[in-house]
């Protein structure tokens, strides 16, 4: 009986630990990849419609960003309630637009600018005025490929 | 002669290198934003200063959509609402029944838009939306009836030809100004 008696202390064999840093790394690198670091902070109000026809915007580098919503609480003091303009990290107005253009274009090598689009990431709740208006101004500086921002419909 | 001294060169030790690499983990995970940024993708008109040349249409080709500062849908001259636009407007382009009220041929149709300064952009992109939808399945539709395949794999010449036969010709008014805004 005592032959089939296990050895008390005897420990489990111990898993190899060296392999621990390749896998690490590996996810390591996978997230350097993938991650985008948030450039501006958000400053108006963000929910997006839903549509279905969507198309990606695959390049980041040729994207420019304008935000319309309402200011967020904590500007309201100072920005009021009624939708405003978010150019980079900043509010701007309908003026500004043309600038903010220019300076995102100066960043695109001279060959790839035909390609460049703007985002429009407007709040489902303004209403068309101001947007009308920042679609102007976009055909006035002679960008017209536009992205209106939206998430895809749940089925 | 001198012994030749064979020292090894003291190893690193590698065991807190699983430690930084978590370290560098955890700081990418957190400020990790995996979103791609996916919308409708529209092509606005040039801009010009002069006024644009009036062309006549007959009424038959032309679907006006008309949206108001409440939301609502005129299509027509006849309310409707958006979850109809889709079907209501594939039947219009194509005109099966060869009707003398709708589009002569698809490549004659036009999609007007008007809206108010007042409509809310959710319905004015839902609007959108669909009218591009009823394109994208026409498309497809005669992507799989000529061709047997779906649209988005036939080869960009046949795209192209399929583009010409049905085009997208939606043209946005100048809006009106009658609601509130926000």
């Amino acid at each position: 009986m005592g032959k089939f008696q296990k050895k008390r202390g005897s420990s489990t064999p111990e898993v190899s630990t060296a392999s621990l840093p390749d896998i690490i790394f590996m996810l390591l690198f996978f997230f350097m990849v993938v991650t985008v670091l948030r450039d501006a902070e958000v400053k108006v109000a963000q929910n997006m419609p839903y549509a279905t026809e969507l198309t990606k915007l695959e390049r980041k580098s040729l994207v420019n960003y304008i935000k319309i919503g309402k200011p967020m609480k904590q500007y309201h003091a100072q920005y009021g309630t009624k939708p405003q303009i978010q150019l980079g990290d900043k509010f701007a107005s309908i003026s500004d637009i043309p600038l903010f253009l220019e300076k995102h274009r100066s960043t695109v090598p001279e060959n790839q600018r035909p390609g460049i689009n703007t985002s429009l990431k407007v709040d489902g709740d303004v209403t068309m005025g101001i947007v009308t208006d920042v679609k102007q101004k976009l055909r006035k500086s002679g960008q017209l490929k536009v992205n209106y921002s939206a998430k895809k419909r749940p089925d | 002669m001198a012994k030749k001294k064979t020292r090894k060169a003291p190893e690193v030790n590698a065991g807190s290198m699983a430690d930084i690499a978590f370290l560098l983990l955890i700081f990418f995970l957190v400020t990790t934003t995996i979103d791609v940024d996916k919308g409708v993708l529209v092509k606005l008109p040039p801009w010009s200063e002069e006024e644009p040349e009036t062309i006549d249409m007959k009424t038959r080709n032309v679907y006006s959509v008309l949206v108001n500062a409440d939301n609502q849908l005129l299509v027509r001259g006849e309310p409707q609402s958006v979850k109809t636009l889709r079907e209501n407007a594939k039947e219009f382009i194509m005109n099966p029944n060869r009707r003398d009220d709708m589009a002569e041929n698809p490549r004659k149709a036009i999609i007007s838009i008007k809206n108010d300064r007042g409509t809310n952009y959710k319905t004015y992109l839902e609007v959108y939306n669909e009218l591009k939808a009823a394109y994208n399945e026409l498309r497809e539709e005669m992507a799989n009836r000529k061709h047997g395949k779906s649209f988005v794999y036939l080869p960009k010449a046949l795209q192209k030809e399929i583009r010409s036969e049905i085009p997208l010709v939606i043209s946005e008014a100048e809006p009106t100004n009658f609601g509130e805004e926000n």
